[in-house]
């Protein structure tokens, strides 16, 4: 049973991400979004070693452990890329690339360093596991205010491309889940084992399929307000 | 401490980037006029559907052919709908306004399967012509 559900969600992961790659090459998209491309290709590749690490050792293990979230980690670095490739098409008019570029690297070095810091203070009483969980968190919450930013920065130049604003949405959906649970996993870490273990890899599955969605439902010219949304919502 | 305080604003977040991302989905069919012959079959005389015509309409869709390329917008709303009817029974003692927004939003999703009903309505047409087509 246990095995099935990761079965299925691994395969399905796979499936999604390959598609949005294929959907990209397709309409000849492949450099112009080689960040999100790169991304899904090494999300792809992380999973079918996940899915070996369940084989070999069992999703109980401390290999898969391992496994998850070191690999969990590069793949929010990359995410990082992705997120500044965003940015960059949100302000390529205004021409501050290397700024938003420098910004971002700045940003995840202090992350890196935050972590180490609040790691470092409770070296007596904390495994080199916690650290992972502790900057994947931590991470995942840089991921959340930067795509806020971002989401603000859409609203406010009045961003009309509704294909980059659904990715925005579903990448601002992605990273508040997952934030939460591994905020949740440090709050309680009784819950991690019944109910977290199934959920974080459900929302692996999540980024893909809104993506692949967007990607095959939204054509290239679809305009759309996007403070139009938040209007709607007042 | 800091776990919680991510906790707090992220579940934060995650609400509001969801109804957007909903209320993406949503936008495009606001903009579709409902034809007459669907209006004659719902008994829908007005460009506002009833919130709670949502699941009426949701089961005429499922009486019509698939399309095929609506299942994953139709679940999605349908996801959608049943968080705002949850948060709005709630909310509707205690934040009044919460549920009337939830109530437009709801609206908002009926229209939304109106309008796929609409559109497989529209398609089982044009198979049926096909195959008269075909067999003349």
């Amino acid at each position: 049973m246990l095995g099935s559900y990761f079965g299925a969600v691994c395969l399905a992961s796979i499936l999604l991400e390959c598609y949005v790659v294929v959907c990209s090459v397709y309409r000849r998209h492949f450099v112009s979004e080689l960040p999100i491309n790169i991304y899904m290709l090494s999300a792809a590749g992380v999973t079918c070693g996940l899915s070996f690490c369940i084989y070999r050792f069992g999703y109980s293990s401390r290999q898969y452990g391992y496994y998850y979230y070191y690999t969990d980690l590069l793949l929010t670095i990359l995410m990082f890329w992705v997120i500044i490739h965003f940015y960059q098409e949100v302000f390529k008019e205004m021409c501050v690339s290397r700024y938003v570029r420098v910004a971002a690297v700045l940003l995840l070095l202090a992350t890196a360093f935050f972590s180490y810091l609040v790691v470092h203070q409770n070296r007596n009483h904390l495994l080199t596991m916690r650290l992972v969980v502790e900057i994947g968190q931590n991470l995942y919450f840089i991921g959340v205010v930067l795509t806020y930013l971002l989401w603000g920065a859409v609203v406010k130049l009045r961003e009309t491309r509704t294909r980059l604003v659904q990715l925005v949405l579903a990448l601002g959906v992605y990273f508040s889940a997952t934030a939460c649970s591994y905020a949740i996993g440090n709050l309680f870490p009784h819950l991690y084992l019944p109910f977290l273990r199934y959920l974080l890899p459900a929302f692996g599955v999540w980024l893909p399929a809104a993506w692949a969605y967007t990607f095959t439902k939204v054509p290239d010219n679809a305009r759309m307000v996007a403070g139009a949304l938040l209007a709607r919502a007042r | 401490m800091i776990a919680a305080l991510i906790f707090v604003i992220s579940t934060a977040t995650l609400l509001q980037f969801f109804v957007l991302h909903c209320r993406a989905i949503l936008a495009h069919s606001s903009t579709i006029e409902l034809s007459d012959r669907v209006r004659d079959l719902t008994g829908i005389t007005n460009q506002h559907v009833g919130a709670g015509e949502f699941h009426r309409l949701l089961q005429l869709v499922r009486l019509c052919p698939e399309r095929g390329d609506d299942r994953k917008e139709i679940r999605v709303v349908r996801a959608y709908y049943a968080f705002l009817a949850i948060l709005g029974r709630a909310t509707q003692a205690i934040v009044p306004s919460i549920a009337t927004w939830t109530e437009t939003e709801q609206r908002c999703c009926s229209y939304f399967a109106a309008v796929a009903l609409d559109r497989r309505i529209s398609y089982s047409r044009d198979l049926f012509s096909q195959q008269v087509a075909d067999r003349l």
